[in-house]
């Protein structure tokens, strides 16, 4: 092997392609976990897009979120004794943690559907606002808590193989990547497959890409648009509950000033590669937080020779930045802007209850 | 003249309102979080208000720290601004922030030997031309590649933030410094005018703001610009070009954020750490919307808001509320404003003539298409 | 329907209109554009809320507010702008909000192919479930907008100007299907403002003039002449008398021209033509055929992908819009929302909207005020666009006056060429007059004039030679004196390939 890989330019490459895909087993968990919020967010925002309503407040939901599932866990476990079932460290300041999350997430939803689809302020605007705050109240929140040192309620854990099935050849390596999640994790598999399944074969995903493409003819249709978006908009809330909590109560668990650190703008960017589809999104997720696993392998097990000294001259900034890096060059070069939901954006107008 | 106050009361009434909401919003807020600061208290918000009011026009000392704060605010306010007026959504101000920041204090340093003279007109041009290109990235992508400047503008923020990280604890790490950041700025530092603080760069962005409402509503550049904010179809059709204009507007946001962080650090830090902790790029998001993206209007929210950063320090020492409910009270301004159809239905208040929505349109729909640039 | 009366601000759209349909009746509504006959459609139907009078279905009152109210009353729509969504397929358009379902969750697809097929039967169409409404041409899909009315459970058609984008021979098979429908029972209301198309296929006429019945007749018992005046309230010649026209040497030139739409098909294949200084060329089609990117080529708001311009001996293939201009072409646009004004911007800036780089209305970057109000001041005098001040935004001004404000900045100064696109859609019949007189004007003054429009009737009265358009070419060019109007609109429709037989299977636009 190591005499293919002295030849000029091409060895090289092939060096890093082997190497790359040597490492992926042993990073695929750090990939998924970090996969996970992103896919979460992309879900929320697909609810909200395919709907028609732009969304760009999906960070300041996550990290409402995130604040929220910390906080509140860590009230319960204070108060509420700390069964659990046994599986997945599920216990019951966690899910008390979890719930609150995602209705924090569906409420600060509302704002944005009011804002969006009522009120009928322009929609990037108003997720603006709610990153603003979201950044603004968990801070000032957060520096008030911490003074009291509050104790953590710990985290999910992630499902453990029985040592039997890791043995197995190439299923063994899959369901390890990929299996080696937390219940939130599981919750965005199992989330991802059903949207993109209801989207195309169910009523609900008929009328939603109906809505979000033509709201005019939805409405002369008998479809009630206002209804449907405010049902998409606070249901997409749902995800980015999800996604946040995920961070301080399964990935980690303990919370930090603006620790979304730019997710939620990620699962948009990851959205829109992955056309509006669900499973296109997840696909995406997964490319953007590669970068993250590559980083992680070249830091701890770099590839020999030229190479690995080429590589780890690679200041680590730069692979902090990769993943932006490639969203802004998916973006400047998919040209499918134009498979965006058409009415995307725009504020409907309801004739027939404007009297 | 009456009708001139009569269009500064209609077009002013609005944001009075809200502002005035929000401080009720934030009283709430405070009194519901009074436990945690020591103790339920119904006067918590009289306190922490008066501290903010004190600590931004209560003295001299103040009123200087009020404009130096502003300062940046306007700049990157009118980064903003412009934006919108272009129908761009600039939220890269933050991103272009850092990166005039960093060129000037690259410049500056390399300078550190020679005389003020020559130091600090090079360090702010070199602040200006950072922050320019940090803006033309994202202008030509949206112009050329139909990227939407929302999300690339937010990416290209983060990826300022690595660059700074690496050029700061690496090539320009200081000599003899305890963390990461640089040496102090000697020969670039800008002069002092007012009190112990007010620099140059309150002088900067004094001009700033008739020349930005020159450039838009005198010249016929910004013409163009506001045309193809409004319309880009119709800029076509009229000859123009919206590629381009779209390119400048972007790259004139990026000089007026860039010459921002170069005041900062040429002016207030005197030196760059590694991880610059700032929010004036989303500030600025704030301070143009509340300004309606009106030159003399970002004039006054940013006085507002830097009088408002100004007085946090004394309100978090006085009455222990974080300086982050400024955020707070800035999304919670924001919101009313936003909701203004609903605030203007409840108070009665009869809209102005046409207000910054026409460029916000712009903006939101050309999320969706492919608009024909 | 008994007393509606709408109000919207600033204008009253319907005034205490009656009117009543018969089962087994088609009942033409009539009246110019902006008279109010859309508005209580919608009151019908559900997408507009009345502020005064009564339905009553088979003499019973009935609250309709909303759509999906109409529906179950038996109320069914063809909107005059399709309301189909170009991504979902025709089944899927078909069937949305009454979507045949397996179990709670999923939809069935089989039996809604099943069912459409069936419905499509009935007329002798061979429908093709699949397909993406936005590939169809604008003939089927308005075959597919009548399905989609057709498949509920109606009683009640209504029928927003559906042969606006149609050919006369679509026109005629759209009268047989209605004439099929009202002998099923079917009470139909037509809605339309071309005069002979009512006269051809209604039963009853009710004619609507600013909010209010003016008159209600039977075909047999007037003619078109009665029916216009009732319509605009005055004698009127609905068509301006153009005269001769004394050509002059070719102005425009254009030789084996092409151009791609958007997804980039190329949709017109080699067209040649001219136009020569002193008269009006006329370019009829029907829409969709390439005369939009046609025209978009031309004045250079698209690039050409093959072919020349020639403009007074000048090569001006390729040229931006702006070099175009100042070698004296003028464009009044087919969309005037989207090219033709700033909705936002006052009337001044929209009158200098081509002309504000240069003296008198800037001095180098600086712009000049005065120069501009003093132009917007005489523009609007000249043009007699009604408004209160020539500071107002161009938004609140109705339709004919924005047009009015188009014309009068492109009418003026020193034209070579006058490229019109569409330029009375949607237009009150004063409007249209005061624009027809005005392009006669321009071309007795020697200016070469460009016209295209979908309406054949304005084709055909202004041009003075026609061009005919199918599928991207330029199939024939006759003389406007001697030409036949069913000669026309077979080229239209087929392009002269003979025969008139209807294509029985669904096909894509070109």
């Amino acid at each position: 092997m190591d005499a293919i890989f002295d030849i000029p330019v091409i060895g090289v490459l092939i060096q890093f392609v082997v190497y790359v895909i040597a490492a992926l087993p042993v990073v695929a968990p750090t990939i998924a976990a970090a996969a996970t919020p992103i896919a979460l967010g992309a879900m929320c925002g697909f609810m909200n897009e395919r709907s028609g309503v732009v969304n760009i407040g999906i960070e300041g939901m996550m990290l409402t979120a995130a604040f929220v599932a910390w906080w509140s866990a860590s009230l319960a476990a204070q108060v509420v004794p700390n069964v659990g079932i046994g599986v997945l460290g599920i216990t019951l300041p966690l899910v008390i943690g979890l719930t609150t999350a995602i209705l924090a997430a569906m409420a600060v939803s509302a704002v944005h559907a009011w804002l969006s689809i009522t009120v009928r302020a322009d929609q990037i605007i108003s997720g603006t606002i709610i990153n603003i705050f979201a950044v603004g109240i968990t801070g000032y929140l957060n520096l008030l808590i911490s003074k009291q040192s509050p104790p953590s309620a710990g985290q999910f854990q992630p499902l453990q193989l029985p040592g039997v099935l890791e043995d197995v050849p190439v299923l063994g390596f899959l369901l390890d990547s990929l299996i080696g999640v937390g219940p939130i994790g599981l919750t965005m598999l199992i989330s991802v497959i059903v949207l993109q399944v209801l989207l195309f074969r169910s009523r609900w995903g008929l009328r939603t890409r109906a809505v979000g493409e033509h709201p005019k003819a939805a409405e002369t249709v008998g479809i009630d648009v206002i209804r449907l978006r405010y049902r998409n908009v606070i249901g997409g809330g749902v995800f980015a509950g999800l996604a946040g909590a995920y961070l301080t109560i399964e990935f980690g668990s303990a919370f930090q000033g603006e620790m979304t650190a730019g997710r939620g703008f990620i699962a948009l960017a990851a959205l829109i590669f992955g056309r509006w589809t669900p499973v296109g999104a997840f696909g995406a997720a997964l490319l953007f937080t590669a970068s993250i696993g590559l980083e992680r392998s070249i830091r701890f097990a770099p590839p020999e020779g030229q190479l690995g000294e080429w590589l780890t001259a690679v200041p680590l900034q730069f692979y902090g930045a990769l993943p932006y890096l490639i969203t802004i060059i998916v973006l400047a070069g998919v040209v499918g802007r134009s498979l965006a939901p058409a009415a995307v954006g725009r504020p409907y107008e309801r004739e027939s209850k404007a009297a | 003249m009456r009708a001139a106050l009569e269009r500064v009361r209609s077009v002013a009434v609005l944001p009075a309102v809200a502002i005035g909401l929000a401080l009720v919003v934030g009283a709430v807020i405070m009194i519901l979080s009074s436990p945690l600061v020591g103790g339920f208290d119904l006067t918590l918000p009289l306190t922490a208000y008066q501290a903010l009011a004190v600590g931004a026009f209560g003295s001299g000392n103040a009123l200087v720290s009020t404009l130096v704060n502003a300062t940046p605010l306007v700049l990157a306010g009118l980064a903003v601004g412009i934006g919108f007026k272009a129908g761009l959504f600039n939220i890269g101000a933050q991103g272009q922030f850092l990166i005039g920041a960093l060129s000037a204090t690259i410049v500056a340093i390399a300078l550190n030997g020679a005389s003020p003279a020559v130091a600090i007109p090079l360090s702010l041009l070199a602040g200006m031309a950072g922050g320019l290109a940090w803006g033309f990235v994202p202008g030509f992508l949206k112009a050329f590649t139909g990227a939407h400047e929302v999300v690339t503008t937010i990416m290209l923020n983060f990826v300022a933030i690595q660059i700074v990280s690496y050029v700061i604890s690496g090539p320009l790490r200081g000599a003899e410094v305890t963390f990461a950041r640089t040496d102090n700025i000697v020969a670039g530092e800008l002069p002092i005018l007012i009190g112990r603080d007010g620099h140059l760069g309150l002088l900067l962005a004094a001009v700033a703001v008739p020349a930005a409402w020159w450039l838009l509503y005198r010249s016929t550049i910004g013409f163009e610009i506001r045309t193809v904010g409004a319309n880009p179809d119709a800029a076509r059709y009229g000859g123009m070009q919206p590629k381009w204009i779209t390119v400048l507007a972007m790259s004139v946001c990026g000089l007026l954020a860039g010459t921002a962080g170069a005041g900062e650090i040429l002016g207030e830090v005197g030196y760059m750490p590694a991880s610059y902790g700032t929010t004036v790029g989303f500030d600025a998001i704030a301070v143009a919307l509340l300004g309606r993206a009106h030159p003399v209007g970002i004039l006054f929210a940013g006085l507002l808001f830097g009088g408002m950063q100004a007085g946090a320090g004394l309100m978090q020492v006085q009455a222990g509320i974080p300086v982050q409910m400024v955020s707070v009270l800035q999304a919670v301004i924001l919101f009313f404003l936003a909701a203004e159809l609903i605030v203007r239905r409840v108070l009665r208040i009869r809209a102005p003539g046409t207000g910054v929505e026409a460029e916000l349109e712009t903006v939101s729909r050309s999320y969706g298409e492919q608009t024909s640039l | 329907m008994r007393g509606i009366t709408k109000r919207y601000p600033g204008v009253l759209a319907n005034d205490g209109i009656d009117l009543d349909v018969r089962q087994g009746e088609i009942h033409a509504l009539l009246g110019e554009n902006g008279a109010g006959k859309s508005t209580l459609m919608n009151i019908l139907y559900g997408l507009a809320v009345p502020d005064a009078g009564e339905i009553l279905l088979d003499g019973k009152p009935v609250t309709i507010s909303g759509p999906h109210d109409a529906i179950d009353q038996g109320i069914s729509m063809v909107h005059q702008h399709f309301m189909l969504v170009p991504v979902l397929s025709v089944a899927e358009n078909i069937l949305l909000g009454e979507e045949p379902m397996a179990g709670r969750v999923f939809l069935d697809r089989a039996g809604s192919h099943r069912r459409i097929r069936e419905l499509g039967e009935r007329f002798g169409w061979e429908i093709d479930p699949d397909k993406p409404v936005g590939s169809l041409s604008v003939g089927w899909q308005q075959r597919v907008e009548i399905l989609k009315a057709l498949y509920r459970n109606a009683r009640v058609l209504v029928l927003d100007e559906p042969t606006a984008v149609l050919t006369p021979q679509e026109t005629r098979e759209i009268f047989g299907v209605l004439r099929a429908l009202r002998a099923e029972g079917y009470a139909i209301i037509f809605i339309s403002h071309k005069l002979y198309e009512v006269l051809e296929v209604a039963d009853r006429i009710t004619v609507i003039r600013r909010g209010k019945v003016v008159g209600s007749r039977i075909p047999a018992e007037t003619n078109e002449d009665d029916l216009a005046e009732l319509m605009v309230g005055r004698n009127v010649q609905l068509t301006v008398d153009r005269g001769e026209s004394h050509p002059g040497e070719p102005t425009l030139v254009v030789e084996d021209l092409k151009a791609r739409d958007d997804r980039g098909h190329e949709v017109v294949h080699d067209v040649s033509f001219e136009v020569r200084a002193g008269e009006i060329f006329g370019i009829a089609g029907v829409a969709g055929n390439g005369q939009d990117e046609l025209v978009e080529a031309i004045v250079g708001l698209r690039h050409a992908a093959g072919g020349h311009v020639t403009l007074d001996g000048r090569n001006v293939t390729g040229a931006s819009p702006r070099h175009l201009h100042q070698q004296g072409l003028a464009f009044v646009p087919g969309d005037r929302h989207r090219f033709g004004l700033v909705l936002t911007f006052p009337l001044t800036d929209n009158l200098v909207l081509n002309d504000y780089y240069h003296t008198p209305f800037a001095n180098g970057l600086q712009r000049n005020d005065e120069a501009i109000e003093a132009n917007a001041e005489e523009a609007v005098e000249k043009y007699d666009v009604r408004t209160p001040s020539t500071t107002v935004t161009a938004g609140t001004l109705s339709g004919g006056n924005q047009q009015k404000v188009v014309v009068a900045r492109e009418f003026e100064g020193t034209l070579k060429l006058l490229v019109l696109d569409q330029p009375t859609r949607g237009l009150d019949v004063g409007s249209i007059e005061f624009i027809h007189r005005q392009a006669i004007a321009r071309r007795d003054s020697g200016v070469a004039i460009l016209l295209v429009s979908a309406e054949l009737d304005e084709v055909l009265e202004l041009s003075d030679r026609i061009g005919v358009m199918f599928r991207g070419r330029m199939v024939a060019v006759l003389d406007g004196r001697s030409v036949d109007r069913e000669a026309v609109g077979l080229l239209m429709a087929t392009g002269g390939r003979g025969g008139g037989t209807q294509p029985q299977t669904i096909e894509e636009s070109a």
